[in-house]
């Protein structure tokens, strides 16, 4: 296939993992992949047991279903919950679990949940449906913001006032502070998502690197890109540099995509939000401007106050801090499995959990 | 005044209903069991063991590229005949139909489910219509039987497959999944994916002419070659190690999976077969397979192995390992 063999060579694949294997390890090297899609991809090319042993990958808190707290679960199926709403969101966000309920429960209960591909699919299901309010839910990083707030930009224009987003965006770099500010897991370099920074750019690191002496590489998801990226990061350590390298230099520059962050910022402001298992992160979220409250589905609908119940036993909050692998979880293959997880990790095609279940043994 | 769409009265029993059956499907499936107009076909078979199966159809969008849900209901009920390597011979038909459907719409899907029909070398043999008021059902579903003659000597079934085995299938993997949601989700990639719905009975039928001893044959419908896989796997109690470098796998398909974030392994297939094969037929079986229409790309594409019994891996282009697990719940696209 055009663009995807090259990244898929078995020798080469074998060359680098040689080169890894001859280096002199004098102690584990602990890198963290924070993207849900590395995740993934690492276990889908069975690399983790080709990798010489010293090499400890730990994966992060890069998936958004996963990192989206249990309120704003919970507020995504009261907005479901009320008459004449079509719910709107992405894939994976349907089965995770809520204190009592999900959007899959809901629907099959007779709300009106549906998955669409873009939020433009959202907007057009707002202008089919004039008498009904359609409300999207938007999860994801820094690399889906741009498509929701230029669906609200076309809503504004077409004067379609039947549409709103529950905004419960994140932005990666603050959570990365927040990881190596709590100091609960040591980290040697950090295996930087490719589609995040496509809009971010690889530039965005540069504090991460300076600050925290901790090697940053972009890196791309097929096989050799992860490869790459893990040798990359394992020569900065040998050498003692804390740089910000781009291995996924076809997708990534180093500004990224100033325009798409414009877009961003008209319509959003960073606001402090709260992650699953880390907490609040300041600045680590995005809220509606003033001038585009009118889109903000909590704004629309005066929500009630959440009280949130957790699975007493889910882990998954250390899980996506890194301190705890899903194996080590008391839930995990007995009781929380993908057709009956406990908690997100476990439910989304990119989450640590379901990675693990799925894939190895 | 004819509007042109299904009305609630052409499933009542009266005239309205008696004329679509004898203007649409009994000329469209035209045989003498349909032409006797009886409550049920009467048909005569020689000794031997029978083989019966059912299916419904619900598939969204009604058409896709490709096929429709009527020539998919006529492929699918032969390939479960097929797949334990029965001749099918007859199928039968009832359609729920939703007040409003096109009548057009209904004739195209029968006509094209009497053409399939044609081709397996099957007759629709008895059917049944009717219709419920809009919103009741989703434009038409179809049921299906069907039943066909097992020959001797064949023994074809999900718990036979042994270590040593090789597992073959007949073509590309995950075609008509992704037909399907390109179509439904409106997708436009550079080129429409076809489905790769088809009749598997004439191919089964060489494939078991070359070699009668082919352990297991499954068509990897829902759920993917790697949910059909763990389900042959648990029945045999055997372990089954696929070569990720052998999975044959369109351009547009792995391109489009690529960009949704779906595994080709867990993607719908109506057109193809997985056989799993005592290594010493394998040879003729494949010669078999690559002589007919249906399998010209057909291929190795793993071994049954005897440790991890019920279970699948994959050996990765990269040299590593990894678990095919079964598929749990619906696979959802990704979100970034």
């Amino acid at each position: 296939m055009k663009y995807l063999d090259e990244y898929r060579d078995p020798r080469l694949a074998k060359s680098l993992i040689e080169r890894l294997r001859r280096k002199a390890f004098s102690r584990e090297v602990r890198l963290m992949e924070i993207c849900g899609t590395h995740t993934v991809a690492i276990f889908r090319s069975g690399m983790r047991q080709l990798l010489p042993p010293q090499i400890k990958l730990i994966s992060g808190p890069g998936c958004p279903v996963c990192v989206t707290a249990s309120e704003d679960i919970d507020r995504t199926i009261w907005l479901a919950q009320q008459p004449g709403v079509i719910t709107t969101t992405f894939g994976d966000l349907v089965r995770v679990p809520g204190s009592s309920s999900s959007l899959h429960i809901e629907r099959s209960k007779g709300a009106d949940v549906r998955i669409v591909y873009a939020t433009l699919d959202a907007l057009q299901i707002a202008r089919d449906n004039p008498d009904r309010q359609v409300v999207f839910i938007g999860i994801g990083f820094e690399t889906t913001a741009p498509t929701i707030a230029a669906a609200i930009q076309q809503a504004s224009k077409l004067g379609v006032n039947n549409f709103s987003v529950f905004s419960a965006h994140k932005l990666l770099p603050p959570a990365m502070r927040a990881l190596l500010e709590a100091h609960e897991v040591n980290l040697d370099g950090f295996i930087c998502p490719g589609h995040v920074s496509t809009i971010i750019g690889a530039g965005a690191y540069q504090e991460v690197a300076d600050n925290y002496k901790v090697p940053c590489v972009i890196t791309g998801f097929e096989p050799l890109d992860i490869l790459q990226g893990i040798s990359l990061l394992i020569d900065q350590v040998e050498s003692g540099r804390a740089e910000v390298e781009n291995q996924y230099r076809r997708a990534v520059t180093w500004e990224g995509n100033p325009a798409a962050r414009k877009l961003i910022d008209e319509i959003f402001e960073p606001a402090d939000s709260t992650w699953r298992g880390i907490g609040i992160i300041p600045k680590s979220g995005l809220a509606f401007r003033p001038g585009w409250k009118k889109f903000d589905a909590t704004v629309r609908f005066s929500m009630p106050e959440i009280r949130v119940k957790e699975h007493p036993g889910c882990r998954c909050g250390e899980v996506l801090r890194g301190v705890m692998t899903p194996p080590e979880c008391g839930l995990f293959r007995k009781v929380c499995s993908p057709q009956d997880p406990k908690g997100p990790c476990m439910v989304s095609a990119e989450g640590t959990c379901g990675a693990y279940y799925r894939y190895s043994e | 005044m004819d509007s042109g769409l299904i009305q609630l009265d052409q499933g009542s029993g009266g005239r309205a209903m008696h004329e679509l059956i004898d203007t649409l499907f009994v000329s469209a499936f035209s045989n003498p069991f349909l032409a006797e107009r009886n409550d049920s076909a009467v048909f005569e078979i020689r000794s031997g063991r029978l083989a019966m199966t059912t299916d419904s159809y619900v598939v969204d969008p009604i058409f896709f590229p490709g096929g429709n849900i009527g020539s998919l209901a006529v492929h699918g009920t032969v390939n479960d005949l097929a797949m334990r390597g029965a001749r099918p011979l007859y199928i039968t038909a009832g359609f729920i139909l939703e007040e409003g459907l096109a009548y057009g719409d209904l004739k195209n899907i029968v006509m094209s489910m009497a053409e399939a029909a044609q081709e397996a070398g099957v007759l629709v043999i008895a059917g049944d219509t009717k219709v419920v008021p809009r919103g009741k059902a989703d434009k038409l579903f179809i049921n299906t039987s069907g039943i066909g003659i097992v020959p001797p000597g064949i023994d074809v079934s999900g718990q036979n497959a042994r270590p040593g085995d090789l597992v073959l299938i007949n073509g590309t993997i995950g075609d008509h999944g992704m037909a399907v949601l390109c179509k439904r989700e409106g997708l436009a990639f550079e080129n429409e994916i076809q489905s790769d719905a088809a009749a598997l009975g004439r191919l089964t039928g060489l494939m078991l002419d070359a070699f009668a001893g082919i352990h297991v044959l499954r068509d990897p419908t829902r759920g993917g070659v790697a949910t059909t896989l763990n389900e042959i796997a648990e029945q045999s109690g055997v372990g089954v190690r696929l070569f990720e470098e052998a999975l044959p796998i369109r351009d547009d398909v792995l391109g489009a999976c690529e960009v949704l974030g779906l595994d080709p392994l867990y993607v719908a297939n109506e057109g193809k077969v997985l056989a799993i094969v005592p290594a010493q037929g394998a040879d003729a079986v494949l010669a078999a397979m690559k002589s007919h229409p249906l399998g010209r790309a057909s291929c190795r594409i793993g071994e049954i192995v005897a440790d991890n019994p019920g279970r699948v891996f994959l050996r990765t282009r990269i040299g590593g390992h990894r678990l095919v697990d079964m598929l749990r719940g619906e696979q959802l696209p990704r979100i970034c």
